[in-house]
């Protein structure tokens, strides 16, 4: 690590190890309810916590890549960071907002728009959070002594993302509308900006990880990140089919939507093909894990699940079943979640100065967490297409074969189990690491690329 | 060999081309002449009814237009399903409504949100959904009539 400022990270990081334990809580919850073992029900009924479960989900994940953007900037932009006090009022101030949506939802205080339940004074807060967040990523990088491609892509990500959240807030008479323009933020964030962030933290990673030229990896990058937005921008397309708009979306959707799989594939093939042209290797082994990891999984979660049920007349079937649910698991957990735990585990050692890089654990971490989310995966998956044959092409009554589908969520949890293993090992070595050292300003981490 | 330029041009371009296209196309997919919601119908009652929706989280175990929870119905036809006295009881029920044991949180709801909850129902079973509606409502009247 070059710069202190970078020490910052380390606490947004540690924010997310909480909030990714409590969205697992409410998980658990929300799949003890399917099996009909509801028993907090009056405290916390399943729209309490599924709305707490995806909103920390998005909570963490952004959390996450603003520590990214704490880490990777200073160290593009060859500077500290503009002023580290604000960073860490970005850092409360984020926690505060959090804290306050998540107990509102306790208490029907919330908006009921899926993804996007924090209420409307609410959301004022997280502008101006956000606003803060951008004035000091973007004034750190044009003081900086360079603007590299992955800091410019990886900024660009960031401040779409706060661009995007606007559509949200706008307040429609029309259930109609208000799904339309709600898709702007949701889908245009995980399906196309987010992709941004992706493959900017991904292109450090693999510049750090694998020694491969900067010029090469960020021209793939700019080839990637361009296949993202020419087919997820129109892919929003197949949000649009059944809602009640025109039928041109089923055109459009379809089409773009087949396309979307390309820039998850190019994402994999980029980041295996880099890892194997690199001629240094880099000791920290867990952190190129979870970075190939990423790749690979976001193209399979993301890319082929998505493909699996976005065609028009796939849709028209599992639109609004528990195959959604599925292909949103390992979407998220491939695309954002594994490149956030990636980004974390190479940052660490940098930035704590302790090289608990190869170790048991995080191996451990890495398995059980990816066989359990499989796990977990194909058990929604089967439940949503029980849940489509019966209810969607025999016509049966909705809990009729709900209570047919609930051995799934039997396994779901099960498999559930074998993925908070490894999650807790992974925030167990966390912990391990201990607290920001100065000592590790000392330490250059190119050196410990070996050939 | 493609040079860095060359796939900035390709990023940059083709995403300010999809973005103009995206626009145009919401545009003419929001002109009224191409409404397939009964935009007209839409009443204060139901602007009540979606404001209740929303503020009770509703989609947080049921789906609308196939959007929501996926741990309680679809309601998008369940005017026709239900009929309408059924869910007027449901939504002022003191006790959670459990059918198969799956609790709903018990609103209470006073005669008028009731009632607004409702319309805001009636007139989202109206809308033309791409033939979705015929799918996601087997057990609704006009597919019963078939």
């Amino acid at each position: 690590m070059k710069f202190k400022s970078q020490q910052v990270a380390y606490w947004f990081f540690a924010l997310c190890m909480l909030l990714f334990a409590l969205q697992i809580i409410y998980g658990f919850i929300m799949g003890f309810a399917r099996i009909g073992m509801d028993g907090l029900h009056d405290w916390i009924p399943f729209n309490t916590a599924r709305a707490v479960h995806t909103n920390l989900l998005v909570v963490w994940l952004l959390t996450g890549f603003m520590g990214a953007a704490y880490y990777i900037i200073p160290e593009e932009a060859q500077r500290e960071l503009v002023s580290v006090k604000l960073a860490y009022v970005q850092l409360i101030s984020l926690a505060v907002v959090g804290v306050l949506a998540i107990t509102g939802y306790h208490f029907n205080i919330w908006e009921g728009r899926k993804f996007l339940e924090i209420p409307r004074e609410l959301d004022y807060l997280v502008v101006i959070n956000v606003l803060l967040f951008l004035g000091i990523i973007l004034a750190t990088l044009f003081k900086g002594k360079r603007q590299t491609t992955t800091a410019l892509v990886l900024t660009m990500g960031l401040v779409f993302a706060a661009l995007l959240y606007l559509p949200g807030m706008i307040w429609f008479d029309s259930q109609v509308t208000d799904s339309f323009f709600r898709w702007w933020v949701v889908h245009l964030w995980v399906e196309g900006v987010w992709e941004l962030i992706m493959g900017g933290i991904l292109a450090f990673l693999l510049i750090k990880l694998t020694g491969v030229d900067r010029e090469v990896i960020e021209k793939w990058l700019y080839v990637i990140v361009g296949l993202t937005f020419l087919s997820g921008i129109l892919g929003t397309g197949h949000h649009y089919y059944y809602i009640g708009v025109n039928k041109i979306w089923l055109v459009v959707g379809g089409v773009f939507s087949a396309l979307e799989p390309l820039a998850f594939l190019a994402m994999a093939l980029f980041a295996v093909y880099m890892y194997r042209k690199g001629e240094k290797s880099h000791p920290n082994k867990i952190a190129l894990f979870w970075t190939i990891g990423a790749s690979i999984v976001s193209f399979i979660g993301a890319g082929l699940l998505g493909f699996a049920h976005t065609l028009p007349q796939t849709n028209i079937f599992t639109h609004g079943t528990l195959v959604t649910a599925m292909h949103g698991h390992y979407a998220f957990w491939g695309a954002y979640a594994m490149i956030v735990l990636a980004i974390i585990s190479y940052s660490l050692p940098n930035i704590t100065g302790r090289k608990r890089h190869d170790n048991t654990n995080g191996h451990l971490a890495f398995w059980l967490s990816n066989i359990g989310m499989l796990g977990m995966v194909v058990a929604l998956g089967v439940a949503g297409v029980v849940q489509v044959y019966l209810e969607r092409r025999l016509g049966m009554d909705f809990m009729i074969a709900q209570e047919e589908a609930k051995i799934h969520f039997v396994v779901m949890l099960l498999c559930a189990t074998l993925f908070t293993t490894g999650i807790i090992l992974y925030i167990y070595e966390f912990i391990k690491y201990g607290k920001p050292s100065d000592e590790a300003l000392t330490k250059k981490d190119e050196t410990v690329l070996v050939s | 060999m493609l040079s860095k330029s060359q796939a900035r041009t390709f990023f940059l371009g083709g995403t300010v081309v999809t973005f103009l296209i995206f626009i145009g196309l919401t545009v003419y997919s929001m002109a009224p002449s191409n409404d397939q919601s009964n935009h007209l119908n839409i009443t204060e009652q139901v602007i009540k009814g979606k404001h209740l929706w929303e503020t009770n989280n509703c989609m947080g175990c049921h789906t609308i237009l196939g959007e929501g929870g996926y741990y309680a119905p679809e309601l998008t036809k369940v005017i026709d399903r239900r009929g309408a006295p059924l869910i007027k009881a449901i939504l002022q029920s003191p006790v959670p409504w459990a059918p198969n044991g799956r609790k709903m949180v018990a609103y209470e709801m006073s005669n008028e949100d009731a009632d607004a909850v409702i319309e805001y129902l009636k007139w989202i079973g109206e809308i033309d959904l791409n033939g979705f509606d015929r799918v996601v409502s087997p057990l609704a009247k006009d597919k019963l009539k078939d």
